[in-house]
């Protein structure tokens, strides 16, 4: 299972959300890679990808894609993650 | 010390009472990236563009905002600086304004930065930890908390 967490640089949010959602995962036990990438890559890297986590603001931009979206509103609330992660893979 | 303390350089955190708006919030913080060496001057444009190329979403959680431009491009090292803003300010976010804290972030690629954000992330999930960041009144104090 591929998830990959994004951002417009793929840098900065991106990494926190992927650095949380691997703790959810692992907290749910369930196996998935985490990338982060910015808007660009994420479009090149989403074919293979069953969701793509990012911010209520880039939503938009990423519709059309494959993968499930799923906006996470604060990053640092891991029940948040939790709850939206495995609504969706569970 | 711990890859967080020292991805502040010196002169790179400041406490300020009040700013005029997002984008000045952002650029002090671009600023003290560009005093503590860890970008040159044309990063500040970089962290600026961001913001009105993808809108408000540096908000990452209530009161937090992490501004960073393009990783490489002006960034002379990986590093953070941080904006404590007494007053808050609207980013324009709608879940998380308004702002209190703003990061500043330069990586010079996609993974030198990684063990910076990892400790950044475990900070910031500490709900204890970042509420005393808020009621620090000066910089010493300040050290402490991201000690």
């Amino acid at each position: 299972m591929k998830i990959i967490a994004v951002c417009g640089m793929g840098i900065g949010t991106s990494v926190l959300l992927k650095i949380n959602a691997e703790k959810v995962l692992k907290m749910l036990d369930i196996e998935a890679t985490v990338e982060a990438a910015d808007m660009a890559t994420a479009r090149r890297a989403s074919f293979d990808a069953q969701i793509i986590l990012t911010t209520p603001e880039l939503v938009e931009s990423l519709h059309g894609l494959n993968a499930e979206i799923i906006s996470i509103d604060h990053f640092f609330d891991l029940e948040e993650l939790s709850t939206k992660l495995s609504k969706a893979l569970l | 010390m711990s890859f967080l303390s020292d991805a502040f350089g010196d002169g790179s955190i400041v406490i300020k009472d009040s700013v005029v708006d997002r984008t000045q919030a952002i650029s002090i913080a671009g600023e003290l990236l560009v005093s503590s060496q860890r970008a040159k001057p044309e990063y500040i444009d970089s962290m600026l563009e961001a913001v009105e190329k993808f809108g408000p979403y540096i908000v990452i959680a209530p009161g937090i905002a992490l501004a960073h431009g393009k990783p490489g491009e002006g960034v002379l090292a990986t590093g953070l600086s941080l904006l404590l803003v007494r007053q808050a300010i609207e980013f324009g976010n709608l879940k998380n304004d308004p702002v209190q804290l703003v990061f500043g972030l330069a990586a010079t690629d996609h993974e030198s930065h990684l063990g910076i954000m990892a400790e950044l992330a475990e900070f910031l999930s500490d709900s204890e930890r970042v509420n005393s960041l808020l009621t620090c009144s000066d910089l010493e104090q300040i050290r402490a908390v991201i000690a």
